[in-house]
């Protein structure tokens, strides 16, 4: 796009980058916020629903779509309130130290092969990395609140989120060692064709390492059962008893943001990315598979496939949320420390073995080591010459992973 | 040292001691049933002290009392356990007529008990759906409102009120049932009895819901008996004691060939008269999940009772008989009764000079008791059992301060 700026146009190249970051900046935010107005809907109408209620009706004609908007212009009228004893500069600083890490991450976050606000050779390190700023906010509004129960839900947080980033980053780098690469884009692109090539159906090892990963996702987002930071019962509001009005709607829209991208997260990593269950586009013969020779329509399907997933992924959360009581501090950490972070290691080793000595997965691999086809036999030459050597180091372990998936 | 029980009843101390932090919870707060304000000492999430402060309730109402005829005084009953009026309706009536030696019809207690006991599963609908807020489920609590919405309509029916009802009153009833209420009321818990096992799989034998409140705030028979709990708290430490059975015979007369079980477990097990889920293993008796338990039992229980009392109250001949007069003199003399209501025993004493109104008011309530024991309980748990704890002892602040 830039590019074409430079050439057709004749802008200079500063101005040119500039605009096109500002417009995808601009495309980014708005999706996002757009999309967590929606899930604030939704989440209401899907609460009502599982608790025998309506839930709103009457905002916007039918079904209450426009309750969202009158809440957001309820919040910009409302006082905005700052406890006295608070640090004034943290206290408005927090909500937007949540808000940008909630909405940066989407920077490296593709929707489609090549739709993706920046295409990072590191994306998976950075979506989580950025995600885990997310907490400062939540500590900054607890520490600065001068409240006591803010301060509990900002240690909660803390100790809570920083725990779950250890299983979490293990799950995330299964997807990673299969696809031998750590762009989200490459990692989507690795899983293209029948839904047989999606990681979580790769091995056994996946699959189970997938619902870690929900378990753990839900926890980094600070969602029920693992509310704790916010805990209504007990600690009034948690982090953000103190705020109201729009730094406390900033707040709300980051935690649906990250729900969203952690969602998103989990389709690209494990459930086949913007590739549908079946590869109808290359079975038609409008697509190779590969992403420089698709057409727009593609794009957008892709697109939808991701948001389907994402949305799902959500809509399960908003269920386990509207259905379990939550968890206590120590159980919480129970599940991270002894369950968790364990099985994903357990995992992790698994999946590694069974890429070296199973490539390609469970059902493909598995055809390909039975009719003995190229990969088979090259798979089988590399356990030989493995086996001679005398030591397996972890490094030429690791080498034979990647060129093995490759 | 602070102190805490791990998974096996055993103290963890810990050495790391950091600064205390006095924390008040209410009288403000979401899980606090009321205006109840708990002082929390805490050390990090430790709780080392709890003390609960009360009155932030109190309207005088044993004051008026000594104002006001015996009748008059019903529609102040009814604002002490709002959530179960007609429990106190009904223990304020029996002691003034216990000092008067009155018998109502035979007719009247039937539907006495048939009332007390629909407006008993009320309570408990309330007691078990806050109890699932108090550990952050919300949607229970929805399906506690929605069934308890029903037993309300009937009320209404009968009283015209849906909270505050007076019904129950000295010599009676203020009225008769409506025509076809008691079909309502069969049809009610003929649609009501399949719902129970939602409760049960939402709360009950859900496995976070069971880590929550097993051994945790474990209150033994002696310490129940010490603090004089009641109710479904001492029965959920195996005391057996139901007033409906051991209680005084004005009040016994009332269920005399009833059948039903006080749910209490005895020799490591509930009455199994109906299909419960299983104790589950982690819990021990005394513990917060008991006494949730307890209280689903009685549920049941109160259907039974409620069936039962359809049917002797429709075999019943004759007329239902006319409440005392608004003015009534009462006998010189002072008298007291408790009776079993679903928070636990509430009694109310009286005495008298002679005249209509009463010389001296005073109620003993349940509620009041059962929070005494929390600090108790409290010690060394977690902020998160504070209200897992005070939630299970389902407290009522307008019982507690009067």
């Amino acid at each position: 796009m830039a590019e074409f700026l430079i050439e057709t146009i004749g802008l200079p190249i500063w101005l040119a980058w500039t605009c096109i970051a500002g417009l995808s900046a601009v495309l980014i935010l708005n999706v996002i916020a757009g999309g967590a107005l929606v899930f604030i809907w939704a989440e209401r109408k899907i609460a009502a629903r599982i608790q025998d209620r309506l839930g709103p009706t009457r905002t916007g004609g039918r079904f209450g779509w426009l309750q969202s908007l009158a809440d957001g212009i309820k919040l910009l009228a409302k006082e905005d309130l700052m406890p006295d004893g608070a640090d004034a500069l943290l206290f408005r600083l927090a909500p937007y130290v949540s808000f940008c890490a909630s909405f940066c991450a989407f920077i490296a976050l593709p929707f489609a092969f090549d739709t993706v606000g920046q295409r990072l050779n590191v994306g998976v390190f950075f979506v989580v990395a950025v995600l885990g700023l997310e907490v400062f906010g939540v500590i900054l509004a607890g520490y600065a609140s001068a409240s006591k129960w803010s301060l509990f839900g900002a240690m909660r947080e803390a100790a809570q989120v920083v725990s779950y980033e250890v299983p979490l980053g293990m799950c995330v780098v299964v997807p990673v060692m299969l696809a031998g690469s750590m762009d989200l884009v490459t990692i989507g692109e690795k899983q293209a064709g029948w839904a047989t090539n999606w990681f979580i159906f790769h091995d056994p090892f996946t699959f189970i390492i997938f619902w870690v990963y929900c378990t753990c996702a839900i926890a980094s987002v600070n969602r029920a059962p693992f509310d704790l930071a916010e805990a209504e019962s007990e600690l009034v509001a948690g982090f953000h008893t103190e705020y109201s009005g729009l730094r406390w709607s900033f707040f709300f829209m980051a935690e649906y943001g990250s729900m969203f991208l952690v969602s998103a997260l989990a389709a690209i990593l494990f459930l086949g990315g913007w590739n549908g269950p079946i590869p109808v586009s290359e079975l038609l013969g409008l697509s190779d598979g590969v992403s420089a020779t698709d057409p727009f329509a593609l794009r957008i399907v892709g697109c939808m496939n991701l948001f389907l997933k994402a949305t799902a992924g959500v809509l399960l959360m908003m269920w386990i949320r509207w259905t379990l009581p939550r968890l206590r501090i120590d159980q919480v950490m129970t599940t991270c420390l002894k369950y968790c972070t364990p099985i994903a290691a357990a995992m992790f080793l698994g999946v590694m073995l069974w890429q070296l000595f199973l490539p390609g997965g469970l059902v493909a691999g598995s055809f390909r080591a039975a009719a003995g086809v190229r990969e088979g036999w090259l798979e089988q030459s590399y356990r030989k010459e493995s086996a001679d050597e005398e030591s397996l180091s972890v490094k030429t372990l690791s080498r034979h992973v990647f060129e093995v998936s490759r | 040292m602070s102190q805490i029980l791990d998974d096996d009843q055993r103290i963890i101390e810990f050495d790391v001691r950091t600064d205390e932090m006095l924390v008040n919870m209410g009288p403000q707060h979401p899980s606090t049933h009321g205006v109840l304000r708990l002082v929390l000492r805490t050390d990090g999430e430790i709780v080392s002290e709890m003390e609960p402060h009360i009155g932030y309730l109190h309207r005088c109402a044993e004051k008026i009392g000594e104002n006001l005829t015996a009748r008059q005084w019903i529609p102040y009953t009814d604002r002490m356990d709002y959530l179960a009026a007609m429990n106190m309706n009904l223990g304020w009536s029996l002691a003034v007529e216990k000092l008067l030696r009155y018998q109502v019809s035979e007719k009247a207690k039937h539907l006495r008990v048939l009332i007390v006991e629909l407006n008993r599963i009320a309570s408990h609908l309330v007691g078990m759906g806050a109890y699932g807020l108090d550990l952050g489920t919300f949607s229970p609590f929805l399906y506690a409102f929605r069934e308890r919405e029903k037993i309300l309509d009937l009320f209404e029916e009968v009283c015209g009120a849906r909270l505050t009802y007076s019904y129950i009153t000295v010599g009676g009833m203020t009225a008769d049932l409506p025509p076809g209420w008691l079909q309502r009321c069969e049809a009610f818990l003929d649609q009501f009895e399949p719902i129970i096992q939602e409760y049960h799989a939402l709360l009950t034998t859900n496995a976070i819901f069971v880590k929550r409140t097993a051994k945790i705030g474990v209150l033994s028979p002696e310490m129940a008996i010490d603090y004089g709990c009641t109710g479904p708290v001492l029965r959920g430490s195996g005391v057996d004691i139901d007033l409906r059975r051991d209680g005084e015979s004005i009040y016994t007369a009332m269920y005399d060939g009833y059948a039903f079980e006080v749910a209490v477990m005895k020799n490591g097990h509930y009455p199994r008269d109906h299909e419960y889920p299983a104790v589950p293993r982690d819990a021990i008796l005394g513990d917060c999940w008991h006494r949730f338990f307890v209280r689903m039992l009685e549920v049941v229980q109160s259907m039974d009772l409620i069936r039962q009392s359809i049917d002797r109250y429709s075999q019943c001949k004759g007329a239902l008989g006319e409440p005392l007069k608004l003015a009534e003199k009462l006998p010189a003399g002072d008298t007291y009764l408790e009776t079993e209501c679903p928070k636990g025993q509430m009694g109310f004493y009286l005495v008298t000079d002679g005249t209509s109104i009463p010389w001296r008011v005073r109620a003993r309530s349940s509620s009041f008791s059962n929070l005494a024991v929390s600090p108790e309980l409290c010690r060394g748990c977690l902020i998160a059992d504070v209200p897992a704890i005070v939630g299970s002892l389902d407290v009522v602040m307008g019982e507690i301060d009067r």
